[in-house]
């Protein structure tokens, strides 16, 4: 019987087997942020093994709140930035620098096919989309990783989805993510690896690719994985150039991290997205989704662009495309937040931070912020936030407030009707309908 | 060892997420002893009020996919500092369960019926509960009613649970 990629990922990795059932494998990257590390660097210190297991396979940035909003933050950020310096960890990003971190990782050229990874952050099922086995975890876990270089996981049970027909214009892979947990729900892959496949992966760049990833954990899977293919070997070019002769050398390098043809899937599903629309999450749990259509005219008070889920430079594009020319609506407040450095540049330089700030928006620095309603756009309760993020529960963007999740086209659609819209980017049926 | 013993908090709802059990703005605190007053405040529950139903209790029973969302350990912390070692349910999300073996706590699985049974015969008494961990047993008694439920975890999980936890175990072994 052949093998899934994470199959193939943990025989490589696998260091021990503690009980059936339970693999031990070594970690290729480590990535830590301010808010799951700190106690974990306390913890290490309170047992008197304040050590790393490697400085150069741990990544750390400051990005949930930056710059930091109280002491607390602020104390937070320097436990961070004083265990860092002591063990010599050089890529250590703070402000200037550093940006939402399952954006600024994969940027930096940090995950690549065959990796084995782990942060103290759910959404860590992101770098998946690079095929490697990424996972999120909790501080103990995170905190085993930096002293030993080690994790346990159960064996990666996989559910593949072939994601088949022709995406519509104006719809994107948020959009088929949105359906695909609607469809299998919010425990549906739980203790599960999802392996994305089809032609309509294939043919995503490797933005759509994480955007994709990114909510694997939404429908309670381990990792959301990509098999790589040349797309994964020419967005990763500028990092492997000096490791392989060729693309081509590299892509038969990766190859044997693409899952076997009679490989044994838990579950396979066949999700055809030729007539997918625009979709919108209704209630407090991501799997509460609906077409756009059917919530067309909700009112909101906010709209957020931002998140590892669609914060980059091709989710900032759309936005601006939608936005061009014209007003946010007086009756809501917009904010877009770019997910790195990069991405704020590139969006200075492509002129799109004149197109936000002419349409009315508040463009901040890279940070989680309001995603998880902890700075730069909390709501208040009662009120009601149009966002790109990837979590609808009850209070998540503050107290009392509600999150409708969507792409940033409609989004941005949003931001100027003042309640959820389909953008002109959808040509649908249902657009002509309206 | 923690203990497993004492009174019940039944929370009938499946997907109580990790936001619900700790909420975000309290992540800010690097202090674990800092969380406890401000467990299950955003849970969105019919009947149930965190200021009066939490205190004394010592074990919860719920139902499916309880620790969903989040990878925050804030959450099993919280429940820690409320005397909260023990959460029973149908299932658990991957994290949040590994969580709670890594910090030498138990999420322990029982079939759907089972705890449909335990909430229509004990939900609403004042039900406590005693845990044989090597024997694999939970007993719930309340108003003379009393019950002992079988219970498996695997040996890892016990030799977390034995050990405290999962950092000296991995230390020691690998
Ligand atoms: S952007 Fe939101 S979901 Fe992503 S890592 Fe930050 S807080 Fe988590």
């Amino acid at each position: 019987m052949g093998k899934t990629i994470a199959q193939k990922i943990f025989d490589e990795h696998r260091v021990g087997t503690p009980d059936t059932d339970v693999h031990v494998i070594r970690l290729d990257a480590v990535f830590c942020h301010e808010i799951t590390t700190p106690p974990a660097i306390v913890d290490l210190e309170r047992r008197g093994k304040d050590r790393v297991f490697d400085p150069t396979r741990i990544k750390v940035v400051i990005d949930h709140v930056s710059p930091a909003k109280d002491s607390k933050t602020a104390l937070q950020g320097k436990i961070l930035r004083d265990w860092a310096r002591r063990h010599g960890i050089v890529d250590f990003f703070d402000i200037g620098a550093n940006g939402v971190c399952h954006a600024l990782f994969p940027e930096k050229g940090f995950v690549r096919p065959g990796y084995t990874v782990i942060m103290g952050d759910s959404h860590t099922c992101t770098h998946g989309a690079f095929g490697a086995f990424a996972a999120g975890v909790g501080t103990t876990d995170l905190e085993v990783g930096i002293l030993k270089g080690v994790c346990a996981f159960k064996t990666p049970d996989t559910i593949r989805i072939n994601i088949t027909g022709n995406l519509p214009q104006g719809v994107f892979a948020k959009d088929v993510i949105l359906s695909i947990i609607g469809r299998i729900g919010v425990d549906g892959a739980t203790n599960k690896v999802i392996e994305f496949a089809g032609p309509v992966v294939a043919a995503m760049d490797m933005e759509s690719r994480m955007t994709l990833c990114n909510m694997a954990v939404e429908a309670g899977g381990t990792c959301g994985i990509c098999a790589p293919d040349r797309v994964t070997v020419d967005y990763l070019w500028p990092f492997i150039k000096d490791d392989y002769h060729s693309p081509e050398a590299a892509l038969a390098a990766f190859n044997r991290y693409r899952p076997d043809a009679d490989a044994a899937y838990d579950r396979t599903i066949d999700h055809d997205v030729s007539s997918l629309a625009p979709m919108v999450t209704f209630g407090f749990r991501p799997d509460n989704v609906k077409p756009v259509s059917e919530m067309t005219g909700t009112p909101v008070d906010q709209v957020y662009i931002g998140s590892c889920t669609n914060g980059r430079i091709s989710d900032l594009r759309i936005a601006a495309r939608v936005l061009a020319g014209k007003r946010v609506n007086d009756t809501v407040r917009a904010i877009v937040s770019p997910a790195t450095p990069k991405v704020y540049r590139q969006a200075l330089e492509e002129g799109l931070v004149k197109t936000f700030m002419d349409a009315g928006v508040c463009f901040t620095n890279p940070t989680c912020g309001a995603c998880l309603g902890m700075s730069n756009g909390v709501l208040a309760g009662g009120e009601v936030c149009a966002a790109t993020t990837n979590r609808n529960f009850n209070g998540r963007m503050g107290k009392g407030g509600m999150v409708h999740l969507m792409s940033p086209a409609t989004a941005a659609a949003t931001a100027i009707a003042g309640s959820i819209a389909n953008s002109p980017l959808f040509k649908g049926k249902e657009h002509e309908i309206i | 060892m923690k203990s497993f013993d004492g009174r019940v908090l039944f929370l009938d709802r499946s997907d109580i997420n990790t936001d619900e059990i700790i909420p975000a703005r309290y992540l800010t605190e690097i202090s674990r002893d800092a969380l406890a007053p401000c467990l299950l405040e955003d849970l969105k529950l019919k009947g149930f009020d965190p200021a009066t139903d939490i205190a004394g209790k010592r074990v919860i029973v719920t139902r499916a996919n309880f620790g969903c969302g989040s990878s925050r350990e804030h959450a099993p912390w919280a429940l820690e500092g409320n005397g909260i070692n023990l959460v029973v349910g149908e299932s658990f999300a991957r994290i949040f369960r590994q969580n709670m073996f890594n910090c030498g706590m138990m999420a322990v699985e029982l079939p759907a019926d089972t705890i449909d049974r335990l909430f229509s015969a004990f939900a609403g008494h004042a039900t406590t509960v005693e845990t044989n961990v090597d024997g694999g047993t939970i007993t719930f008694s309340a108003d003379g009613l009393k019950e002992v439920i079988p219970f498996s975890i695997s040996g890892f999980d016990a030799n977390l649970v034995t050990a405290g936890g999962w950092v000296e175990y991995a230390d020691a072994k690998f």
